[in-house]
């Protein structure tokens, strides 16, 4: 743990709960993670011991005062500075034993296919990012909808990179997510105790379809307005709630200007908003349960393992 | 699982983690090449590919095949094979949602506690399907003949007439032989169940949400005429 940056080193003062994930107890048996314990017996939230310790004190940068312009000790000082804000912050928001913890929490060894989740989110913030700049520009009514896509296109700087970026990071992320899928599916990681993540990433998944429907409307070209009128009138054809969704949809009985502004709140407002807080509950379990580590691999060789189960 | 394997899973997970290697830099230096592939793989997609815009929307122009983005074609597809129309709700509706439901529930029906691919045949081969249905779909549908085409046999006199139907956009929610999508129903003996008036009379005055022909019939009558003969003479 030497690579630990000094603040967080000089947080840690209750010594083994610095990388006290698993504990190794006494007697050669392995503990189950504090994450996946019940009931009371967690250790090394670094709960109760901040007080007392404001940051640069004692730990021997106190140099003898000289009187003069000490140069060494100015850059010295100046190299603290980072430090003292990092400490500034923490003694305030308790942030670095959480960055701690997340950070330099072990991973079982893996494979690169561990990598699509989180590549599935590095889309997903491209998508952000570049929609933001679009709605720059973007007017949702329907007499100026195409005109002003048109006029990002062909006349702002890079207007026609960012669109295609976003259009085609639709694909990409799509793509990401139903291999991330098959990856957790093959590697038997929905089981015990991920089922919940599993559930998320169905709701994940179902909330990003959404998005490429919604999105596909807004630059109100013929193919995007015919296709999303036979999408709405699919929905229609549902059983009891179809006829209610394709109103909610359309704004309407009828296919107006309404349709588009309400595809436009949808697609930047409301679903983004339910991603993005779902990810976070998926983050957070992923962090809370620990990435599984593939099926081939096995902690103890087969043979004294087996003798060990009886 | 029961109690006993959970623990078990637990407990040599624990080991695992603990013989890992620590979230940074091990895991963040993989994200991190794989989100620069990932950017790499946007742009240049979007360099190479660009962001076309077709034609401005036009609700009064039927002329228009709607075609989704690919990952709805496997949606799509669907309709194209369920035929009864009392069924079509299924396409649409029923299957998606049986197949959403059916995901959700994946961890609490498969709780066998062995998570190694060569031993969960069963599992394999439901996802091995499952997958192969939907890329199957969705090659049925990109490949799908360009949907502004018929093809059905037309005597020489009504061959200007198919094309005009092919270029009005029917085909987009009718099926002309094996052509054509479900949402309204097949035309390809609408002539044997309907007499020419009344093929224009619904085309003039349709119902919820096929859409208007009137203005074709005020732009170019004679076109208007080849489409409704060429319908008529469908038996
Ligand atoms: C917006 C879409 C999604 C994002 C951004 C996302 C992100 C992530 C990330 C970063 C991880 C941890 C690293 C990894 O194992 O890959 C993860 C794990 C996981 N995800 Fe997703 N995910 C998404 C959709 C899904 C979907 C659609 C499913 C399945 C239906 C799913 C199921 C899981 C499961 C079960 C895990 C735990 C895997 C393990 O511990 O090995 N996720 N997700």
């Amino acid at each position: 743990m030497n690579f630990l940056p000094r603040t967080l080193q000089r947080r840690s003062g209750n010594g083994q709960a610095a990388d006290g994930e698993v504990e190794t107890g006494g007697n050669g048996q392995v503990e189950i993670p504090g994450a996946l314990r019940r009931g009371p017996g967690r250790t090394g939230n670094g709960n109760g011991n901040g007080n007392g310790h404001s940051p640069g004190d004692g730990d021997g940068n106190g140099k003898p005062g000289t009187g003069l312009i000490d140069k060494k000790a100015l850059v010295e000082g100046a190299t603290e500075v980072p430090i003292s804000v990092a400490g500034w912050l923490d003694e305030r928001t308790g942030g670095s034993s959480v960055a701690r913890a997340v950070l330099y929490r072990k991973v079982p060894k893996h494979d690169w296919s561990y990598t699509l989740g989180s590549a599935a989110l590095f889309a997903f913030v491209a998508q952000a990012v570049t929609g933001v700049f679009l709605a720059m520009y973007y007017d949702p009514s329907a007499n100026r909808a195409y005109e002003s896509v048109q006029h990002l296109t062909n006349d702002v700087f890079l207007g026609e990179l960012v669109r295609g970026m976003h259009r085609w990071g639709a694909t990409v992320m799509i793509v990401l997510i139903f291999l991330h899928m098959g990856q957790t599916f093959f590697y038997g990681a929905y089981k015990y105790p991920r089922e919940l993540n599993w559930v998320i990433g169905v709701v994940l998944l179902v909330l990003t379809l959404a998005m490429g429907f919604t999105g596909y409307l807004l630059p109100f070209d013929q193919r995007s307005f015919w296709a999303t009128i036979v999408g709405v009138n699919i929905n229609a054809s549902g059983p009891i709630v179809g006829p209610y969704l394709a109103d909610f949809l359309r704004g309407g009985a009828e296919f107006g200007s309404a349709t588009l502004s309400r595809f436009y709140a949808i697609h930047m407002l409301l679903i983004p908003g339910l991603l993005a807080a779902l990810i976070g509950a998926h983050l957070y379990l992923v962090i809370r349960l620990g990435t599984s580590s593939p099926p081939w691999t096995r902690a103890v060789k087969k043979r004294s393992y087996a003798h060990e189960e009886i | 699982m029961n109690n006993r394997e959970k623990e078990q899973y637990l407990r040599e997970y624990s080991l695992l983690k603990n013989k890992g290697e620590p979230f940074f830099p091990y895991t963040v230096y993989k994200d991190g090449i794989m989100a620069i592939v990932t950017l790499a793989v946007i742009i240049l997609m979007a360099v190479v590919l660009g962001a076309e815009l077709g034609p401005k929307a036009d609700p009064t122009t039927t002329t228009y095949v709607p075609r989704p983005e690919w990952y709805f074609f496997f949606l799509f597809e669907l309709l194209r094979v369920v035929e009864p129309p009392s069924l079509v709700f299924l396409a649409t509706i029923g299957i998606p949602t049986i197949c959403m439901v059916l995901l959700i529930l994946l961890p609490f029906v498969d709780r066998n506690p062995e998570r190694d691919p060569r031993r969960r045949p069963i599992a394999m081969l439901a996802g091995a399907t499952t997958i192969a249905a939907m890329l199957y779909l969705t090659v049925l549908g990109a490949t799908a003949g360009a949907p502004t085409e018929i093809e059905l046999a037309t005597s020489p006199q009504h061959e200007q007439g198919r094309s005009v139907t092919a270029a009005s956009g029917c085909l987009g929610c009718h099926k002309f032989g094996e052509s054509g999508g479900q949402l309204g129903p097949a035309l390809t003996k609408v002539g044997a169940r309907l007499p020419r008036q009344a093929i224009a009379r619904t085309l003039i005055n349709p119902t919820a949400p096929m859409p208007s022909y009137q203005k074709l019939r005020e732009d170019d009558p004679e076109k208007f005429d080849r489409l409704v003969n060429y319908l008529a003479s469908l038996k």
